[in-house]
């Protein structure tokens, strides 16, 4: 099936751009009609709204959807807009997508678009009385110093709905009844891994609701990235999810590297292979002591963080940080790998098999730790697939959702892995994902690390990079999900506008809908095990 | 006059850093002279107090795992007496800033600082709590934790290796040696009524 030819059938207005990523242009009236279609069609199934980004191109304001279809493979981006800058309003799409859910309210927050038929439009990151809206052009920050006030949470929210008659109207919807029983968890709480906080209604200990409140640690970087050169952008990625920082990295420069055409060379692409398996390493093994920590076995904890130190060991030698590495440039690596990198890594390798085996031995096998886990939590893999939660959380609800085997990139297509995969979508399975994927990191880097070519670890750039006008979108599996990085730009040396496909946001918006009738101690197992890091949901 | 020099064991008094600031407070402090009698017992409950200062588990973004690393087996911080990480602000006697402090984090860390008994110590880990790092430029970040709370020890890096932790933490056991706690920090919060 052609798309393009498709898409023209339903909405012969549609305009087709060939720069960069095809990107077909919708008018508003007709977008959540197109939207329908594609979504339900048999031959197009677009159920996976990748990313939904906000835009303002001056003039307009809108929204680019990058859809694709896990069915087929295939994949869109779309844009529609509107002209009126006082009172933007467009067609919500969270009936087709749940992901737009978070999404939307996300756009809302930083350019004022209202959704005609989100039942939730609140801001999503800044406070309620926050003036104007960020990431718009003409956005005035002296309206905003600091306010030391304390928020006033509300208990309703406000939905613009269209009637019968086919007129907007506003109605008010209410999150919490006054009855209802709420418990604030955060934002400062151990147990929320950062600074998130929820709010949760509680029948006795069971979980009524949970409403997620974002932005304790939005930084802006998004809107910074506006009046950055391309590689000054590179910094701010490894402090999105650190613990994902080579892969944000890598999947920027990629982005760049793709739109530019630049073919950096096949060391490179081995080296770049090799520390994203080893931040992923990394990563789980944080993940196996956090999780361990939240149950109260602390001794797990010890020996997850003992180990990842021999991992920091070796990005240190080579890269100079431990947690942040500012390792991947534009058109290659920052430096050269050290002299005793391939021994460590072997070593390193070697040192940590047996070692698993004793992290079963230690907690998996647990009482407690199986009963606090199975089938509790349970993420189907429809819900998975619509709130976009991609990573460990929906490979173990048996969603085959790995970047590395659907896009691969880098050396990924070249070697030898497994795809894990669970069906439960408990927290058992998202446990054990992640544990099965370390060893399937060592297995890859045990395919690579003895042959890496001769060759150059950076290509020649030009001092200013200018990307070349279009729009182009690259995404990496990081470490718990798929991060993808959208670029439009203008031909300028600055990116237009550059967007961050969180790998968090949808882990947090399913959050709702897995703790509904679970025990209240049961929201810390599930938060433990989706494995979210908070600043690359609030970025 | 000879002035008193904090002791801490395996690092010599030279080989600190910012010493003159250390030498300004001790002679503001005594400038109306010292009880003896109570500047010994201030000795023994400010070696008691330096010794086992507890953090707040606060840690916002990147500089949180750094934190994490100190409190695991290799780095270790139970050495220096840091080790009890408590949830809640009221039963903390310090708080390490980790990471980045937004417009809409600052009146919760106010608040969690407010919850702190007196006396009470406050570390900026990283360059966002110290200036705003990076991120200075940004729409949504607090440009140092100064704005909105006092600061002891500030701890600069993007993160700080676990090293520039205890430096910054040995500092602060330093700074609580020299104070007077009778009559001195005990009582601060009456003083401001």
């Amino acid at each position: 099936m052609n798309i393009k030819d498709r898409i023209l059938e339903i909405v012969p207005e549609a305009q087709f751009a060939e720069q960069g990523d095809l990107t077909a242009t919708i008018p508003a009236e007709s977008f959540h009609a197109l939207a329908e279609r594609l979504k339900n069609d048999e031959d197009a199934q677009f159920d996976f709204l990748l990313s939904l980004t906000g835009m303002d191109w001056g003039e307009t304001l809108g929204v680019v959807y990058h859809l694709e279809s896990t069915k087929y493979g295939h994949n869109i981006v779309l844009k529609t807009m509107t002209d009126n800058r006082e009172n933007p309003e467009l067609p919500s799409v969270t009936d087709l997508w749940e992901a737009a859910d978070f999404n939307e309210r996300e756009v809302f927050d930083f350019f004022g678009i209202r959704f005609v038929n989100h039942s939730d439009m609140r801001r999503l990151y800044l406070r309620e009385d926050w003036v104007g809206y960020p990431l718009r052009k003409d956005y005035d920050d002296s309206l905003n110093p600091l306010r030391m006030t304390n928020e006033v949470t509300e208990d309703t929210t406000e939905e613009l709905s269209l009637d019968d008659e086919g007129n907007l109207i506003n109605k008010t919807n209410v999150l919490f009844e006054d009855k209802e029983y709420v418990v604030n968890i955060g934002p400062q709480h151990p147990a929320t891994h950062g600074v998130l906080r929820f709010r949760t209604s509680l029948e006795g200990e069971t979980i009524k609701k949970i409403e997620p409140y974002c932005g304790y640690i939005h930084r802006g970087i998004e809107k910074m990235n506006e009046s950055l050169t391309y590689p000054q952008t590179l910094a701010l990625t490894d402090r999105l999810d650190y613990l994902g920082a080579h892969q944000n990295r890598h999947a920027v420069c990629m982005c760049v590297e793709k739109a530019m055409g630049v073919e950096v060379s096949e060391r490179v692409q081995y080296i770049r292979t090799i520390m994203d398996e080893l931040q992923r390493i990394d990563s789980h093994l944080l993940f196996y002591s956090c999780a361990c920590m939240d149950l109260g076995a602390l001794t797990a904890f010890f020996y997850g963080f003992r180990d990842r130190e021999k991992i920091l060991d070796i990005f240190e030698a080579t890269t100079g940080g431990r947690l942040i590495q500012n390792y991947n440039t534009i058109g290659g690596v920052q430096t050269d790998i050290a002299p005793d990198f391939v021994k460590n890594v072997k070593e390193f390798i070697a040192y940590l098999r047996p070692l698993l085996k004793e992290y079963h031995d230690v907690f998996t096998g647990n009482v407690i730790t199986q009963q606090r886990f199975k089938g509790v939590g349970v993420l189907t893999r429809e819900d998975a697939i619509s709130f976009g939660a991609t990573g460990g959380t929906g490979r173990a609800s048996g969603w085959a959702c790995d970047t590395r085997k659907r896009k691969p990139y880098a050396m990924y297509g070249k070697v030898d892995f497994k795809e894990i995969v669970y069906t439960e979508g408990d927290c058992f399975a998202r446990y054990m994902v992640r544990m099965d994927e370390i060893l399937e990191s060592m297995k890859i880097i045990e395919q690579l690390i003895d042959n890496i070519p001769e060759g150059d670890y950076q290509v020649k750039m030009k001092p200013i990079i200018r990307v070349p006008e279009g729009n182009y979108f690259a995404s990496v599996e990081a470490s718990r999900g798929e991060f993808g990085v959208f670029i439009e730009s203008h031909g300028d040396k600055f990116p237009y506008r550059m967007k961050y496909r969180s790998t968090g946001l949808p882990l947090v918006s399913v959050i709702d809908t897995i703790t509904r009738g679970a025990k209240i101690a049961d929201l810390i197992a599930i938060g433990a095990t989706l494995d979210y890091v908070v600043p690359d949901i609030d970025r | 006059m000879e002035i008193k020099k904090p002791k801490i064991k395996s690092m010599q008094y030279e080989d600190f850093k910012d010493n003159e600031y250390l030498e300004k407070m001790v002679a503001e402090i005594n400038a109306e002279g010292t009880n003896v009698l109570l500047g010994s017992l201030d000795d023994l409950i400010n070696w008691g107090r330096s010794n086992s200062l507890w953090p707040l588990t606060f840690a916002t973004s990147c500089c949180g795992i750094e934190f994490m690393a100190l409190g695991a087996a290799r780095y270790d911080m139970a050495r220096f007496g840091f080790e009890v990480a408590r949830a809640s602000p009221r039963q903390a006697d310090m708080i390490m800033v980790c990471g980045t402090i937004t417009d809409r984090m600052a009146p919760v860390l106010k608040r969690l600082y407010d919850q702190m008994p007196d006396p009470k110590y406050v570390i900026a880990v990283g360059g966002c709590a110290v200036s705003g790092g990076p991120f200075k430029k940004s729409y949504h970040v607090v440009n140092g934790v100064d704005q909105i709370m006092p600061v002891d020890v500030y701890i600069p890096g993007c993160p700080p290796r676990p090293e520039s932790f205890y430096y910054g933490m040995m500092q602060l056991q330093r700074k609580v040696k020299l104070e007077k706690f009778f009559g001195g920090v005990n009582r601060k919060e009456k003083e401001e009524k």
